[in-house]
């Protein structure tokens, strides 16, 4: 379910984001849904996703050392950062990703 | 590495999976339950990491069953590093797709939670790892860390039993590890998700002396053994001695073989020391226990077996000199290969790890003798009570092995007041012959004796020798008696000479009385010689005068003839036909 980053403005994306799921689950369409939503809130234009299928890919796992599904990596910028779960929270992605808000708060997904 | 499989007994209930370490499988009647996780449960360092990894080498060498090794505190380097140091090469099982490493690497700090998840990533990765190589054994290494890593322990637990039921179902064979806890077996109380196996890893420390300690706590549907098994890491890995002592029906040979020392093998019904049995030489500081058992060990040399010595005293170095001295040469067959000599320190370890390298040992090199000395060094530290099961294992290890054994001991307090027989450590019963030996203090001098105290089973002497120690070797003489008093050294030599002195004195006495008689006997034939002489002159002399008295009466018979004729003829020749005789 790899796809090409659906909003790529810049060659280089600031953020370099990969979500890592385990099959369409309800779980991983929520987080997927919930990925798109924060980004375009908070880091419009300056992100790339990258959705990586484990069912699909496993010896990716290994790579970013995943345990939990789902997971959001921040590979850039440096540090690697992990988020583990559904993103239904929205400051702890924003605390998580280490991203100052563009809006104030709003309760963000289901 | 040498080890044979592990041929399971035949009446098995659930499927078992060999582990390939010896003595594991024996207490455990096979090895780990075939498909199930079993979990291991230690404190640190008490070779949780090493009997897993073990696991899964000897899995994939052996028995040709693919592994993968989940570590979560390690990486797999550090592993192959750490197990290297062990004889273990993992590389090379890894570059030939016997075996996996994956390390799970979680830091708490790099982890953000934000709402529902769960492990599938940890269930892929093993899936995918298990998948690569078609994995029939799995190493998870240690859980544990996952509780510290995420924050959410309820779905952590829930994952957990989920993961465990997604390792049955794959039907792996899986060693879980756990750190023990201040409550519980483990910190977190794995054992709650692992309920088919369970086996306590254990270091304890007495008396300065750390030994470990193997127990298999509970294994469900099949019999194991319950004790605590001591178990040592070697070159070669684990090594768990089971205890043995459960059957006592090692066979009992006929076989005699010779001690080295002709006048004992005579002491001993003739023919030496039945061939499988316990020998213990036990005496005071100085009686010469290690001389005999060297002789021992030498003069199976001889006879071209097998021989292993562990000195708990001297050196290799120092044992070949000593005992050069007395004319024993031990270095050649060392040299040859037959016989080995292990020195060590008896507080290098504790007694049962002792022991388990003894046995170790004596399963590499095969020896037909072994002498130990002493044993009474072993037991420094531990407590008598403690002693006499361990000794008991290993004697009847080596009886099942038809192993000849020597051991000596030193007999505490070497003065007459303190019975040796009191100061054996309760090892004597199970020896089937013992010799004594002792000093004797007397006239100035400490002279060395021996004597059998016991021998099952044979003919054996009930006198005491005197035990000698020449450039030549070792022998035994026979004791002077003197009013209840046994003569030894230089008191029975001079004892030897004052008889022999006597003997011959009593042998001139004896000569000197003949001569006598010779004489004697020659003075009764003189006599006897005159005597006759004396006979023999008078015979002469009668003799004569016999003749003289005949003569005579001619000569008057002829004087009357004449006369008669002279008188007339007629009436003289009648009386002349008459008168004559």
């Amino acid at each position: 379910m790899s796809r090409p980053p659906s909003h790529l403005k810049p060659p280089v994306a600031a953020f370099e984001l990969r979500l890592y799921v385990a099959g369409q689950t309800s779980k991983s369409l929520t987080a997927l849904t919930n990925l798109r939503h924060l980004c375009e809130n908070h880091l419009a234009g300056q992100y790339s996703i990258e959705v990586i299928d484990l069912l699909k890919t496993p010896q990716l796992a290994a790579g970013d050392q995943i345990l939990a599904v789902p997971t959001l990596v921040r590979r850039l910028p440096e540090p690697i950062k992990k988020i583990i779960g559904d993103l239904s929270s929205e400051e702890r992605f924003l605390v998580g990703l280490d991203v100052q808000p563009a809006k104030p708060l709003k309760p963000a997904g289901e | 590495m040498k080890r044979k499989k592990y041929t399971a007994p035949e009446d098995v209930t659930l499927p078992k999976t060999p582990t390939g370490i010896e003595g594991l499988d024996e207490i455990t009647g096979g090895g780990l339950p075939t498909g199930r996780p079993t979990l291991i449960c230690g404190g640190a360092g008490c070779g949780k990491t090493l009997l897993a990894m073990e696991f899964l080498m000897r899995g994939a060498m052996l028995y040709d069953e693919p592994g993968v090794y989940m570590m979560f505190e390690e990486s797999a380097a550090e592993l192959a590093a750490n197990v290297r140091s062990l004889g273990f090469k993992v590389e090379a099982l890894v570059a030939r797709k016997k075996i996996v490493l994956d390390h799970v690497h979680i830091e708490r700090n790099e982890f953000e939670e934000t709402g529902e998840y769960n492990l599938d990533g940890l269930f892929i990765r093993l899936g995918h790892a298990i998948d690569s190589i078609g994995a029939k054994r799995v190493v998870l290494d240690t859980l544990e860390a996952l509780f510290s890593g995420l924050p959410n322990h309820s779905v952590l637990r829930a994952e957990l039993r989920r993961l465990f039921r997604w390792l049955k179902d794959r039907g792996v064979t899986a060693i879980v590890t756990g750190e023990r806890g201040e409550a519980g077996l483990t910190r977190y109380g794995l054992e709650e998700y692992v309920a088919d196996c369970v086996i306590v890893l254990d270091h304890r420390v007495e008396g300065q002396i750390s030994t470990r300690r193997l127990r298999v706590l509970k294994y469900r549907g099949t019999t194991h053994g319950m004790n605590e098994y001591p178990f040592i890491i070697t070159a070669n890995g684990i090594s768990v001695m089971p205890i043995t002592s459960l059957r006592l029906d090692h066979p009992a040979g006929v076989q005699r073989v010779s001690t080295g020392v002709p006048r004992l093998d005579e002491m001993l019904g003739g023919k030496g020391v039945f061939r499988g049995s316990s020998v213990l030489v036990s005496g005071s500081p100085g009686t010469g226990k290690s001389s005999l058992a060297a002789k021992f060990v030498e003069t199976a040399c001889r006879r071209g077996e097998r021989a292993l010595l562990f000195a708990y005293e001297e050196s290799a170095t120092q044992i070949m000199r000593n005992m050069r001295s007395i004319g024993i040469d031990l270095e050649t067959w060392v040299k040859k290969g037959l016989l080995e000599i292990h020195a060590s320190r008896p507080t290098l370890q504790g007694l049962e790890q002792h022991l388990v390298m003894m046995h170790d040992m004596v399963c590499a090199f095969r020896p037909a003798v072994v002498a130990v000395d002493p044993i009474s060094n072993l037991t420094l530290e531990d407590t008598e009570a403690a002693v006499k099961p361990t000794l008991m294992r290993l004697i009847d290890f080596l009886k099942q092995k038809q192993v000849t054994a020597v051991f000596t001991s030193l007999t505490s307090g070497s003065g007459a007041a303190s019975s040796p027989e009191d100061s054996q450590v309760g090892v004597s019963s199970l020896m089937d012959v013992w010799l004594l030996m002792r000093n004797n203090e007397f006239n100035g001098e400490r002279n060395r004796t021996l004597y059998v105290l016991k021998a099952r089973g044979m003919h054996h002497s009930n006198q005491v020798r005197e035990f000698v120690l020449t450039a030549a070797g070792i022998d035994l003489l026979d004791v002077c008696v003197l009013d209840d008093r046994v003569l030894t050294g230089s008191a029975r030599a001079t004892q030897e000479a004052h008889l022999a002195a006597a003997a011959e004195l009593r042998g001139q006495g004896h000569q000197h009385r003949q001569r006598q008689l010779a004489s004697k006997r020659k003075a009764v034939d003189a006599k006897i010689a005159a005597m006759r002489a004396e006979v023999d002159a008078e015979e002469e002399e009668m003799n004569l005068a016999i003749k003289q008295e005949l003569m005579q009466e001619n000569t008057m018979r002829q004087n009357a003839t004449s006369m008669a004729a002279s008188r007339g003829e007629l009436g003289n020749k009648h009386n002349l036909s008459q008168g004559k005789p």
